[in-house]
């Protein structure tokens, strides 16, 4: 290869570059703002897709990791972006989250406030750096990135409910930030080098007396990953979040839960993988009991919630357990197989949560429509209504059959989130099921796995039960016809085309995956090319 | 003054987290920046306690580092300072909006009695 592959660094270019531009004209110019996001994160998909296929190696099944040294600096001494296939699928999934509740904002929720497509942006961009960056300090920053813009899109569109849980919201991730940083410090007292890949290496070879130390240091980076990552008990700042956000910011956030996830698998694999020595496997047993607990809490809480959107809420609980507990019972029996379900899982279960989220508003609207929902936002801002007046025809031409359309759609989230066939969320959980149940056979000592079947096919049916009650009620009681500005199906139908493609290749996606997974459990190649990659300048003069 | 830098430390985070699970907003920002302080601090202390030593190597020859300040905990506390004490004053701003809405400055946004 020569040169580097300036690729890799286009997913955090693109909407740094698209968030300044967006800085330079003011508010009034919506549309251009719109236009501009809208633009950039059609690009940031189209890179996505084909940061997916340089991740292949030649004959399709290793893992290509390729690097990128930010600024030339030798690895690992400098901080270094690495792109893999684990890091390749986060960023297909983040973009492909993002486009569709972007173009959803565009109908009405991006003029409801102040700078929501330059922070849409910002917080894409973090999203991003975590997913590729290679170096614990820099995750930290971008982790800082994201919530920064995070803490701005809760607020958006004001209001009582949007501040008092955006109050929690930010307090319990100050102090995530906290626990980070700690954890992150002690890294680098312990080993002295905060590049992932070399403090994979030295983790095995630290003395016995410096062993506790790594092990406090990964139990409070872990803490602030988790937190992220709403495992149970520190999940429940997640359900009032999620509820209260705008619906367009609710379907992004899903991808947040998602990066604690990802770094969790990072970390943990990487470090505390199978070649960790005395430390191999540290924590996994808390990660799946924690998993398992959050699907439980998940299921009841989704039977409990009484709306759409707080549901749905619980049901980034569900989803985000399920991974964690898969990742830990992965991690402790070194059982890829049941991994890459889960990441299938992972992968069609936020398509379909951030459709939901996105479904939440149109469905429920009943009474003045567009103009009722800007009245009261109008009034929240203490602004004059009859500004608003005009931008009901801005909102584009509401389309016949809103009902119809909006059913099938909720009808097919619903599949998905509970697992039943023929759609994706099926195929991720069989394989998990299958795995387990494969893997423990003739073992009850194994109750972890056994735990996790039934807890699976019992959120399952919770998942049912809840979603059918609400359709029931919303959707079959309720002939009023909602009104629907073509913007907003859009936005859902391209998820649901997500969601069907992804049906659809399921092989494809799921072989890729199985390699993923594979991979995840075989560190040498990772590790081998972040520590010998050489700058690009080395060998001139 | 590895003593009084560990109990420095431990005060500052003990105070914090103290303060941090309080009910009144003014009392959890006081606490979130408490905390910040014995992080930063703790970050410095993780590139070893070494008095007297310059912080940039001279250029050219090799050099014993032992004898020089760790820059790298210099960088990260640096970068530490600046970000928490922007979302600091992001929840500032929070807390002020949360106050306006609900007329308290409970947490909750409403008093426990009421």
């Amino acid at each position: 290869m020569n040169g580097p592959s300036h690729l890799i660094v286009a997913p955090i270019l693109i909407p740094l570059v698209a968030a300044a531009f967006m800085l330079l004209y003011d508010e009034r110019q919506r549309r251009l703002k719109l236009g501009i996001g809208l633009l950039s994160c059609a690009l940031q998909l189209l890179v996505a897709v084909a940061l997916i296929i340089q991740a292949k190696d030649a004959n399709g099944t290793g893992n290509a990791v390729s690097l990128y040294l930010l600024g030339d600096w030798p690895s690992p001494f400098g901080i270094v972006l690495v792109l893999d296939r684990l890091a390749a699928v986060m960023l297909l999934m983040a973009s492909l989250v993002a486009l569709p509740a972007l173009i959803y904002a565009g109908a009405v929720w991006h003029r409801n406030g102040q700078h929501f497509a330059p922070l849409f942006q910002f917080l894409l961009m973090g999203v991003n750096g975590a997913f590729l960056t290679g170096d614990l300090f820099n995750l930290f920053v971008f982790f800082e990135v994201m919530l920064a813009a995070s803490y701005g899109l809760l607020l958006h569109g004001s209001g009582r409910a949007r501040v008092g849980s955006g109050l929690h919201y930010i307090a319990v991730n100050l102090m995530a930030a906290m626990l980070f940083l700690l954890g992150a410090a002690l890294v680098y007292g312990v080993t002295g080098t905060l590049n992932m890949a070399d403090l994979a290496t030295r983790v095995p070879r630290l003395s016995d007396a410096d062993r506790p130390l790594i092990h406090t240091a990964a139990v409070m980076l872990s803490g602030a990953f988790l937190i992220k990552a709403a495992i149970w008990p520190l999940c429940f700042w997640l359900p009032n979040a999620y509820g209260a956000a705008a619906p367009p910011v609710a379907a992004v956030f899903a991808i947040l839960t998602k990066v604690g996830a990802y770094t969790v698998i990072r970390f943990g694999l990487l470090v505390f993988g199978p070649d960790a020595g005395a430390s191999a496997g540290f924590g996994a047993d808390i990660l799946a009991v924690g998993g398992l607990a959050t699907i439980a809490f998940g299921m009841f809480g989704v039977l409990a919630a009484q709306d759409l959107s707080r549901m749905t809420g619980n049901m980034v609980l569900v989803s985000s357990g399920t991974v964690l507990a898969v990742v830990g019972l992965a991690m402790e029996y070194d059982n890829p197989e049941m991994l890459s379900g889960a990441l299938y899982y992972m992968l069609a279960s936020t398509l379909a949560i951030a459709a939901l989220f996105l479904l939440a508003e149109p469905i429920g609207r009943k009474e003045g429509g567009i103009a009722g929902l800007l009245a009261v936002t109008a009034e929240a801002y203490g602004g004059d209504p009859e500004d608003f007046d005009e931008q009901e025809e801005d909102a584009g031409p509401a389309i016949p059959g809103a009902t119809t359309l909006l059913g099938i759609s909720f009808v097919l989230c619903t599949l998905v989130v509970a697992g039943l066939p023929p759609l994706a969320g099926f195929v991720g959980k069989l394989t998990m099921l299958a795995s387990a149940v494969h893997f423990a056979s003739g073992m009850p000592a194994l109750w972890g796995h056994w735990a996790l079947v039934v807890l699976l096919i019992v959120s399952g049916l919770a998942t049912l039960i809840a979603m059918a009650r609400w359709g029931i009620q919303s959707l079959w009681a309720n002939d009023e016809e909602p009104h629907l500005p073509a913007m907003e199906i859009g936005g859902i139908l391209v998820l649901v085309a997500a969601i069907l493609l992804l049906t659809i290749k399921a092989e494809p996606a799921m072989r890729y995956l199985e390699n993923t997974a594979e991979a995840l459990t075989q560190n040498a190649v990772y590790i081998g090319k972040v520590m010998t990659t050489a700058p690009v300048g080395a060998d001139q003069p | 003054m590895e003593m009084i830098l560990s109990l420095s430390i431990g005060v500052l985070v003990a105070s914090g987290v103290w303060l941090t699970l309080r009910p009144r907003t003014f009392q959890v920002i006081i606490g979130l920046c408490l905390l910040s302080y014995g992080v930063n601090l703790f970050i410095f202390a993780m590139g070893r306690l070494v008095t007297g030593a310059a912080p940039i190597m001279p250029k050219g020859g090799f050099v014993d580092p032992d004898n020089f300040a760790d820059p790298v905990p210099q960088a990260l506390v640096l970068t530490a300072i600046v970000i928490s004490f922007a979302t600091t004053a992001l929840f500032l701003v929070v807390i002020m909006a949360s106050r306006g809405f609900t007329g308290t400055d409970h947490v909750d946004g409403k008093e426990r009695d009421s």
